[in-house]
C-alpha cells in the first residue's frame, strides 16, 4: 500500500459484544458472536430468538423441562483448542432414538471472530471436535470417502433437538428433527445431516475429557467415559498388522535356528536290537543289552521303541546306565496302538512308534536294562530298540514359538473385542450379536 | 502501480483508485457509486448504509494467496435467509482480479473464468454435475441472495441489482465454483476452499475482547 491512500473514515466501529434485552421476559442476553450468529435462546425464558433481528424477535418458545440441562463447559467460557482461541456460545441437547431407547447427546457451539464457528459434541464421557466439511465427501452407500480416506457407515438415526442455550450459527429450534448418518474411521468420524431437504456434512475427531477440561480449564475433573464411542481410537496403539508382521519375522528366525540346528545334528544311532517277547518265559523278566559308546561331547539321546501292536499295549521300564560310573536314567515307555469302528466311523489311538529325549548325557560306555510289561491278551510280540545320539530337540522352539506367539494374539484379541464393542453399538453389529435383527441399511 | 486520483462528483473529495482496471467505486465519505467513464467519474447511485457485520476482513485487509500478494480494494455485500456474505474484491499484486467469499467465516478465493454453455439457472439443479477446466462440480446448493450494498473498487458496474441468484458447486478435491446469475449472461467463477491462517491475512479488524 503507498502513502496515497486515503484514511478510510467510512470503518465501521470496532464490532462489540452486544447486550440487549429478551423480548419476551426482559432479562439481558448477550451476543457473544458479533451478529454472526442466526439465533439466540434466553437464558431466562427460554424464547429462542432471531439473533440477526435488531429487536430480537421471538421465533419460538419453548418448555422448560423438569429437569434443566446444564452445559458441562458454561456458555462464555474461553479455550484454546489446536492452537486457537474459541468461545462457548450455544448448547444444546440432541437425541437419537434408536429401537425405542433414547440416547442423548449435548453439542457445544464454539466460536473465534477470525476462524468462526466449531463445534464440540459430549455423549457419555466421550468428546468430538467438529467442523464443518470444506470439501465435499463423496458418499457410497455404506462407506463415505472424505480427504482420501475412507469411512465405515456406522449409524443413521433420527436426531432430536430437546433443549438449547445461548447462540447457533443456524437456525435452530427445539422439537427438529433432523436423520444423521455417521461414518466412522477412529478416531475421525463424518456426520451427514439431512434437515429439510438441506445437507450439512461435519468432520469430528474423537477427544479424550482430559483434553477438553485442560482446553477450557474447567475445575474438576471430566466425566468418566462409559463404554466405547463410535469413533473413540482403539486403546490398542499398536498396530496388528504390524505385529504380526514381527510375529512372523521371529517365526522365520526360529524356523531357521531349528532347521540349522537340524542340520548341526549328528543323529548318529549307536544303538539298535530286536527282542522276542514270551508269555512262557520264565525267570527274571529284566534283561541288560550289550554295550554301547557315546562319543564326542555330552548331547541328547533319543531311545526309540518299535512294537507291532494292534489293539495292545506294551510297556518297557528302561533304564540308560552308565558302565563306567554307574549314572543311570530310569524311564517307563508305552507303545501301544488301538483303532475300530463305532458310530462315529473308524478311530484309532496311539501307533507302533514310540521315542523318548534324554537332554545332556554325557560320553561314555552305556548299556541298557529293560523290564517289560506285556497286555494280558498278549502272549508274544517282538520289539525293537535302538539308540540315537545328538538328536535335535524341538520341544524347546515349540516353547518359544507359543511364548512369541502370545503378544501378538492377546493384542489381537484386545483389538477385536474393543472392535467388537465399537461395532455392537452400530446399525452393522457383528453377527453372534445381531439377535434378529437383521434390517440392513438402505 | 498506477493511482489515478480523481474527485468524487458529489462531493469533491479525493477519489483514489489503488486497481487500475477498476471501474467502479464508492466514495467513502459520501458513500456515492461513482462509475468511471473515459473523462471522469460519474455517480450512478448512493450506498445506504451497509448492515453491521462481523467479518474479520475489511478493505486494506492485505494477504498472501498462490505465493501473490493481495489487496483487499472492493466487496459486495449480499444477504440470503441464512444472513449476509461478503464477496471481497482483491487486487493480486500480478494486477488479476479475484474474489475471497466470506461466509460465516468459511474462505474461498475464485477467479474469473471463461466457459461455453452456461446453464440458465431455471435449468440447474441440487447435485447435478458441471465440467469445467478439467475438474468435475457438483451443484451444492442454490441461493436466492439479495442485494445489499458495495463498498471500494470494483472491476465492473454493480449498483442496481435487487435479487440474485447464485448457484454454488463443489468438489471432493476442495475445489469450488460459482455460477454468478447477476446479469442475463451468467458468469462463472472458478476457485477453492481457503483456510483462514493460509492466507496470511494482515490489516484485520479488531474485535472488542478478542
Amino acid at each position: 500500500m503507498s502513502a496515497g491512500t486515503p484514511p478510510l473514515s467510512g470503518v465501521p466501529p470496532k464490532p462489540q459484544v452486544k447486550a440487549l434485552n429478551c423480548p419476551q421476559c426482559g432479562a439481558a442476553i448477550i451476543l457473544r458472536s458479533f451478529g454472526q450468529a442466526e439465533t439466540v435462546v434466553c437464558e431466562s425464558c427460554r424464547s429462542i430468538l432471531d439473533a440477526k433481528d435488531p429487536k430480537l424477535a421471538i421465533l419460538q418458545q419453548f418448555e422448560k423441562l423438569t429437569s434443566d440441562v446444564h452445559p458441562l463447559i458454561p456458555l462464555g467460557t474461553r479455550g484454546k483448542l489446536r492452537g486457537t482461541d474459541y468461545e462457548v456460545i450455544g448448547f444444546q441437547r440432541r437425541h437419537a432414538t434408536v429401537e425405542g431407547i433414547s440416547y442423548p447427546w449435548h453439542e457445544y457451539v464454539l466460536f473465534n471472530p477470525y476462524k468462526g464457528f466449531r463445534y464440540l459434541s459430549e455423549y457419555n464421557g466421550h468428546w468430538n471436535d467438529i467442523s464443518v466439511c470444506k470439501q465435499l465427501p463423496t458418499d457410497d452407500h455404506g462407506s463415505a470417502n472424505y480427504l482420501g480416506e475412507t469411512y465405515r457407515h456406522f449409524q443413521t438415526s433420527d436426531a432430536d433437538t430437546d433443549f438449547v442455550l445461548g447462540e447457533f450459527s443456524w437456525q435452530v429450534r427445539v422439537g427438529e428433527r433432523a436423520v444423521v448418518t455417521d461414518y466412522v474411521h477412529p478416531p475421525r468420524v463424518l456426520s451427514c445431516e439431512l434437515l429439510d431437504k438441506e445437507v450439512t456434512w461435519s468432520a469430528g475427531e474423537y477427544m479424550y475429557g482430559r483434553e477438553i477440561w485442560d482446553a477450557f480449564k474447567l475445575p474438576g475433573g471430566p466425566p468418566e467415559a462409559q463404554g466405547v464411542y463410535e469413533n473413540q481410537p482403539s486403546p490398542v496403539k499398536t498396530n496388528v498388522t504390524a505385529i504380526w508382521v514381527v510375529f512372523a519375522a521371529f517365526a522365520i528366525v526360529l524356523l531357521g535356528l531349528m532347521m540349522s540346528f537340524d542340520m548341526l545334528a549328528k543323529k548318529e544311532q549307536v544303538f539298535q536290537q530286536s527282542f522276542s517277547w514270551h508269555r512262557d518265559d520264565r525267570g527274571e523278566p529284566s534283561f541288560v543289552t550289550n554295550g554301547f559308546d557315546l562319543g564326542g561331547r555330552t548331547s541328547t539321546v533319543q531311545i526309540r521303541t518299535n512294537a507291532p501292536v494292534d489293539n495292545h499295549w506294551i510297556y518297557l521300564n528302561y533304564a540308560l546306565i552308565n558302565d563306567d560310573t554307574g549314572q543311570a536314567w530310569d524311564f517307563g515307555r508305552e507303545v501301544s496302538y488301538y483303532h475300530g469302528y463305532d458310530s462315529d466311523g473308524s478311530w484309532s489311538d496311539g501307533g507302533l512308534n514310540d521315542t523318548v529325549v534324554i537332554p545332556s548325557v554325557p560320553s561314555g560306555h552305556y548299556f541298557l536294562r529293560i523290564e517289560p510289561e506285556m497286555d494280558p491278551t498278549l502272549s508274544s510280540i517282538p520289539y525293537t530298540v535302538s539308540v540315537t545320539r545328538d538328536v535335535p530337540v524341538f520341544g524347546i522352539y515349540g516353547i518359544a514359538f507359543a511364548v512369541l506367539l502370545l503378544p501378538p494374539l492377546l493384542i489381537s484379541w484386545r483389538a477385536y473385542t474393543f472392535e467388537r464393542s465399537r461395532w455392537s453399538e452400530s446399525d452393522h453389529p457383528p453377527m453372534q450379536l445381531s439377535s434378529g435383527s437383521s434390517e440392513d441399511d438402505d | 502501480m498506477t493511482q489515478p486520483v480523481a474527485n468524487c462528483p458529489n462531493c469533491g473529495a479525493k477519489i483514489v483508485f489503488r486497481w487500475s482496471s477498476s471501474v467502479q467505486t464508492v466514495c467513502e465519505y459520501c458513500k456515492s457509486i461513482l462509475v468511471r467513464t473515459d473523462v471522469d467519474l460519474k455517480k450512478v447511485g448512493q450506498v445506504a448504509d451497509l448492515p453491521p457485520d462481523a467479518s474479520p476482513i475489511q478493505l486494506s485487509t492485505e494477504g498472501i494467496y498462490g505465493n501473490k500478494a493481495f489487496v483487499v480494494v472492493g466487496r459486495i455485500v449480499y444477504e440470503y435467509d441464512q444472513g449476509a456474505w461478503n464477496e471481497w474484491h482483491l487486487m493480486m499484486n500480478d494486477g488479476a482480479s479475484a474474489w475471497l467469499s466470506d461466509a460465516q467465516e468459511e474462505y474461498a478465493v475464485s477467479f474469473s473464468a471463461k466457459a461455453p454453455n452456461l446453464p440458465p439457472a431455471a435449468k440447474v439443479e441440487v447435485g447435478e454435475l458441471f465440467s469445467w477446466n478439467g475438474q468435475r462440480y457438483t451443484v451444492s446448493v442454490i441461493t436466492p441472495a439479495h442485494y445489499r450494498g458495495v463498498e471500494g473498487e470494483l472491476p465492473f458496474q454493480y449498483w442496481d441489482k435487487t435479487d440474485v441468484t447464485f448457484v454454488d458447486l463443489r468438489n471432493e478435491m476442495g475445489k469450488f465454483a460459482t455460477l454468478d446469475y447477476s446479469d442475463p449472461e451468467p458468469a462463472l467463477y472458478l476457485g477453492e476452499f481457503v483456510e483462514f491462517d493460509d492466507l496470511k491475512l494482515k490489516n484485520l479488524r479488531s474485535f472488542e475482547g478478542w
